[in-house]
């Protein structure tokens, strides 16, 4: 094991947490104001990618992909949430099992389309070759994408805690009739969150394609490491989403690299950990 | 009426095997390893208001267990198969020590998570399970000197078997053990003000409905002779929380009548179109969004509203 590993799997760490970021960040915050379970999130990280193949061959541009993919998902994440979830308000058990049917659908849509082959994200031009810092190298690409999760994170903190937005919707997470009653537009602002966090898994998976490209499964095999990052960090917490992130990040891309057959079950050891000495993960707050 | 029923239901299940050709044998026989499944994950969902979408690890464990005790180590059935059902026993009282932690969706993100870290590792742990390669090479047991071979005796194994298993479920719903149960699920503060250890009937219940889960992974792997890592797949568990879902969650028939018509639309479907999973999805919203509460209670009142003139 030379420095070089070491160095290079940091990067890989760092670069899946941001990714993860992206996708539980979303989740977290969904959960957080709609107590919705949103299984679909998976699937949303996918579309997104496959999405991304499909506006690639008209534009090469990587980002203009993600930002385009990003809302076409939020607008499909929207239509679910308008016209599906919001007729099962106050049946949660339903609502999680109608996100899991979505999420179905479209992992089958996605294999309709695109097929069963691996499709590669092209990495963005003047990104491919590493850069030397300090003696070593560095994946260019791994570096963008987090620095783009530590934006999005900054960007999503000043939302949450500097906007009348963000104030709305801290209150509507922290008592929701209590919001309705002094006339915040909580419905709306459901419709809102669930378009965001349907953006950023959307938009995830293009940022994520040139690192693990899009390939059926791929929702398979984001959830359950979005859910543990969740369940580590604590729903409904932001920050808590961060960490979390960076820990999994962490742990599995080490465990694949240390101990490949093994990876899962060290995913397994922090969150029994967690759950054991704080249920409610590391941010977590009593209530949510 | 009720006993006329029943009978009626006994003879054709005893009868079936001699007026229906292999293919359905077969098929009663997989409805019979999906009824328990469903049955013991009702448990949960339906009489204890505790929502899992990780039950496959148990199906999966016990099928897993069994399947290597015999390969790995040779053990014959006899040995290997209270072993397994012991080790899924174990892992459902550790895994119930986790989950149980939340309750609510809580409850349903930690072993769905669980299930999937089980799964994971299925796939990954090639050494132990071959990966995606699945486990071969697997036998049925030989009963009284019966070999289970045969598709009509491993029916009427499957039969007896998912017989005293709903039994045995009907009598933890029936016994006061399941009245608190459900008092739990209903009223869960002041289950605990009566003096109910609220957590350790939900433990209990986990345990019990893991063990279960065990029974039809055994059932399961001796049908097919083969196990691999997507019985323990959310697939799985979804499929088995539709079985409840659409047949009535919290009663005693529901679950196997959902399980019956999963495994019918899987098997004829599968046999026309190749697109189970946009199904599955479809089945999914529409039951959730038509028909909430399910087939059994919907017919119930369907039934109550014809019979009251």
């Amino acid at each position: 094991m030379t420095m070089q590993f070491w160095v290079i799997q940091t990067l890989n760490s760092l670069a899946l947490g941001g990714l993860l970021f992206l996708l539980a960040a979303g989740f977290s915050l969904i959960f957080g104001l709609m107590r919705i379970a949103n299984l679909t999130h998976g699937a949303f990280y996918m579309l997104g990618a496959y999405i991304g193949v499909s506006i690639l061959q008209f534009i090469s541009n990587l980002w203009i992909a993600a930002l385009l993919g990003g809302l076409v998902v939020a607008l499909f994440g929207g239509l679910v949430e308008r016209f599906i979830l919001r007729k099962l308000a106050g049946n949660e058990l339903g609502q999680v099992l109608v996100t899991l049917g979505f999420a179905y659908i479209i992992a089958d849509f996605c294999l309709v389309v695109w097929g069963g082959d691996p499709i590669p994200l092209p990495t963005p031009e003047g990104l491919e070759s590493p850069v030397e810092i300090a003696g070593f190298m560095f994946p260019a690409y791994r570096l963008a994408v987090v620095a783009i999760a530590l934006a999005t994170g900054v960007a999503l903190y000043l939302l949450m805690e500097r906007t009348r937005l963000g104030a709305m919707i801290r209150a509507g997470v922290d008592d929701m009739q209590m919001a309705r009653a002094v006339g915040i537009p909580v419905s709306r602002l459901f419709t809102i969150v669930f378009c965001l966090g349907s953006a950023l898994a959307g938009a995830g998976g293009i940022l994520g394609g040139p690192i693990m490209s899009a390939y059926p499964g791929l929702d398979a095999d984001m959830l359950p490491l979005a859910l543990i990052v969740v369940i580590l960090g604590g729903v409904g917490s932001l920050v808590g989403a961060f960490v979390g992130s960076f820990i999994i990040g962490f742990v599995y891309t080490f465990g694949i690299a240390l101990f490949p057959q093994l990876a899962y079950v060290i995913l397994f050891l922090p969150m029994i950990v967690v759950i054991a000495f704080r249920p409610r993960g590391l941010f977590g707050r009593a209530g949510a | 009426m009720k006993k006329a029923a029943w009978i009626f239901l006994l003879a054709v299940l005893l009868a079936w095997p001699f007026v229906a050709g292999e293919f359905y044998v077969n098929l009663a026989s997989q409805i019979f390893i999906a009824a328990i499944f469903a049955a013991g994950l009702n448990l949960l969902v339906g009489y204890g208001g505790l929502p899992s979408l990780g039950h496959a690890s148990f199906l999966g464990i016990a099928a897993y267990f069994s399947a290597l005790l015999s390969l790995r180590w040779g053990l014959d059935h006899s040995l290997s198969a209270p072993l397994a059902l012991a080790g899924t026993t174990l892992m459902a009282g550790l895994f119930g020590l986790i989950a149980l932690r939340a309750t609510g969706l809580g409850f349903l993100m930690l072993t769905l998570a669980l299930s999937q870290v089980l799964w994971g590792t299925a796939y990954r742990w090639v050494a132990v399970t071959e990966g995606d390669n699945g486990l071969r090479g697997l036998t049925r047991p030989q009963i009284f000197g019966i070999n289970l071979d045969d598709s009509t005796a491993f029916y009427f194994f499957a039969l007896l078997v998912t017989a005293f298993s709903l039994w045995m479920i009907s009598r933890l719903v029936a016994s006061p053990f399941g009245a608190a149960l459900q008092g739990t699920r209903d009223q869960a503060r002041r289950m605990s003000a009566l003096g109910h250890n609220v957590w350790l009937i939900r433990w209990l219940t986990f345990v019990y409905a893991g063990f279960w889960g065990g029974v039809s992974g055994l059932l399961f792997v001796y049908y097919h002779k083969y196990i691999h890592p997507a019985s323990l797949s959310l697939t799985s568990s979804a499929e088995a929380m539709l079985s409840v879902i659409a047949g009535g969650s919290g009663t005693l028939a529901g679950p196997v009548i959902g399980a019956a018509i999963i495994v019918l639309l899987k098997n004829y479907v599968s046999a026309y179109v190749e697109r189970w999973n946009m199904l599955l999805g479809f089945v999914f919203v529409a039951i959730v969004v038509f028909m909430p509460d399910g087939l059994v209670p919907g017919l119930k009142r369907l039934w109550a509203r014809w019979s009251k003139p």
